[in-house]
């Protein structure tokens, strides 16, 4: 049933100065990618992918950065929080070699996966795509999971200087992947894309979204794509034939907003 | 062969299945998928002068036999919405712009913008149960109802539909309003006005705590409104509320509908509804030897 089931919050996380991770008890599979509405009641309702999946604990990782995400930063354990989910289609893992490139929160939604990789045994290349070092989680669980991994900054305070998409090109020149999974901004998901022009890819998009069940029509891209239910996760083909993708969302009103 | 086209004030419809307002409408890329997936017409998204965010989350919930939301009206914009409108100007059936308002004027200046935008109809929303001063709020006045319809009338060429809403004492009165200002056509029902409250949090889950409620609960009530309706009003009938199957739109047309909106019936049987409803029509009408619709409609008054 598509309505927020009440949980209360085991523990709350700081990854970093503004981005935490919260878990708590949920039942039910949920597949690397898919996401969770996160209601926190008397204030909002946001769509948040799986961050960590452990028996029936999960859990979800993000930025404080408005009214939402501010009020579920400072909750506190033993606080109830509304679950509805999971929702959407998930990352397909399959292949010999996956190069994963996840640029700021993005790579939260990236690691189940990554994880999920390693287990199947899939060798695993990452690239985790910050503007600063102290920007920079989940480094030490990527590392701890067996995956290569790589770091970019913007401004060089740690691994290479640049974004995360410059240093992913030349690992993709270097080295032979099977596929390209990627979460992040999407006009760096758009230039991998670009790259990835005879790689198997899927990017994890992030929309307005309002029902999650596919029926209010506010996250659609493309012909009627809707990321909560077609989505969030898409396949290279699926992106080059929208011409949104990278290019504008919708806001709340349903207004384009150019990226 | 049946026949299931049908005909509601100067629109031929191949079909008699519409998409519902506010369902996979905001754009022209998803009304292209529904136009695909065999709808007979669309209704738009209700546009309104201004953009508008709508409703903070949750909007949208499923109960057990239904689904209740308080979207809150979100919309682009006329102005924009103008935008994705052009790009469907090849639309092979026909489109229907839905127009919200405040009054009289801003319902007179949106079905001129429609029209210009080249929609085949407007369907004035004045049923819309969950934002303050819009659609029900107005909608129950048979005065305003009155003044709204005629000055429309008298503006645009198009047909104009009145989509209505259940949540009034006497929804026939304002049927009868509706016809006697010269509304083409009658769209019945909107969402009805309903809460869940979560026991654990203790509050209304809907941040607008009050909802509309759509979906296979609400066909009984959607099928007395059409056929109360029916007996007192001779413009057509769409049917709208809780249509899920074949039979459910049979029903409607029995009750008195010439066409009949889907919309949670997306959410039911997935974006193909249109053509697995059609299909289902289809085999009901050859099964108890019917040839077209229009044998079919307003078949359970007496």
């Amino acid at each position: 049933m598509n309505l927020p089931r009440i949980t209360t919050i085991l523990k709350s996380t700081r990854e970093t100065q503004d981005i935490k991770t919260v878990t708590f008890k949920y039942p039910g599979d949920v597949e690397p990618g898919q996401f969770f509405m996160i209601w926190i009641p008397g204030v909002d309702e946001i769509p948040m992918s799986v961050s960590y999946l452990y028996e029936d604990i999960r859990g979800v990782t993000f930025r404080k950065v408005g009214a939402a995400t501010a009020a579920l930063y400072n909750l506190k354990p033993g606080e109830k929080i509304g679950v509805r989910g999971p929702y959407g289609n998930g990352f397909t893992i399959e292949g010999k070699h996956i190069l994963f490139v996840g640029g700021g929160t993005g790579i939260a939604t990236l690691v189940p996966a990554i994880e999920q990789a390693l287990t199947k045994g899939i060798t695993s290349t990452v690239v985790m795509g910050v503007k600063k070092r102290r920007e920079l989680f989940f480094d030490e669980r990527v590392t701890n999971s067996g995956a290569v991994v790589y770091v970019s900054t913007d401004d060089g305070s740690l691994g290479s200087k640049g974004f995360a998409s410059a240093l992913a090109k030349e690992l993709i020149r270097d080295n032979t992947f099977t596929s390209v999974l990627t979460c992040g901004p999407e006009t760096m998901m758009k230039s991998l894309l670009d790259m990835c022009e005879h790689i198997p890819f899927q990017a994890s998009l992030e929309r307005y979204i309002k029902c999650s069940i596919g029926i209010c029509g506010q996250c659609c891209i493309g012909k009627g794509l809707r990321v909560c239910k077609d989505g969030p996760v898409f396949d290279g083909k699926t992106l080059k034939n929208a011409k949104d993708f990278g290019v504008y969302r919708r806001d709340s009103a349903g207004r384009k907003v150019r990226f | 062969m049946v026949d299931t086209s049908t005909q509601i004030a100067s629109l031929q419809l191949k079909n008699p299945t519409m998409l519902a307002s506010g369902i996979m409408d905001e754009d022209a890329g998803s009304i292209q998928r529904i136009i695909e997936s065999g709808a007979g017409a669309i209704v738009t998204k209700s546009i309104g002068l201004e953009p508008r965010e709508g409703h903070p989350n949750p909007t949208l919930i499923e109960l057990d036999h239904g689904v209740l939301n308080a979207m809150g009206l979100p919309n682009s914009g006329i102005t924009n919405y103008g935008e994705e409108l052009k790009a469907l100007q090849r639309a092979k059936i026909p489109l229907i712009g839905s127009i919200y308002g405040a009054n009289a004027q801003e319902f007179t200046k949106l079905s001129q913008q429609m029209a210009d935008y080249g929609v085949d109809a407007v369907e004035l929303n004045l049923s819309c149960p969950h934002v303050k001063g819009y659609g029900v709020e107005i909608g129950c006045d048979p005065n305003l109802i009155k003044k709204i319809v005629s000055q429309v009338k008298t503006t645009v060429d198009i047909p104009v539909f009145v989509k209505l809403s259940p949540n009034v004492t006497d929804i026939v009165e304002l049927a009868k309003v509706a016809e006697a200002a010269k509304a083409d056509g009658i769209v019945a029902i909107n969402t009805v006005k309903a809460m869940k409250i979560d026991l654990e949090v203790k509050m209304p889950i809907l941040a607008n705590k009050m909802g509309g409620y759509s979906g296979k609960a609400i066909k009984p009530i959607g099928v007395r409104c059409v056929y109360e309706i029916a007996e007192h009003v001779k413009i057509p009938i769409i049917g709208v509320g809780g249509i899920t199957t074949g039979e459910d739109a049979i029903e409607y047309f029995m009750a008195g509908a010439s066409a009949v909106q889907i919309g949670t019936g997306v959410y039911y049987r997935g974006s193909d509804v249109f053509k697995t409803i059609c299909h289902e029509i289809e085999q009901w009408m050859k099964g108890h030897n019917y040839k077209t619709l229009a044998e079919l409609i307003g078949v359970a008054q007496t």
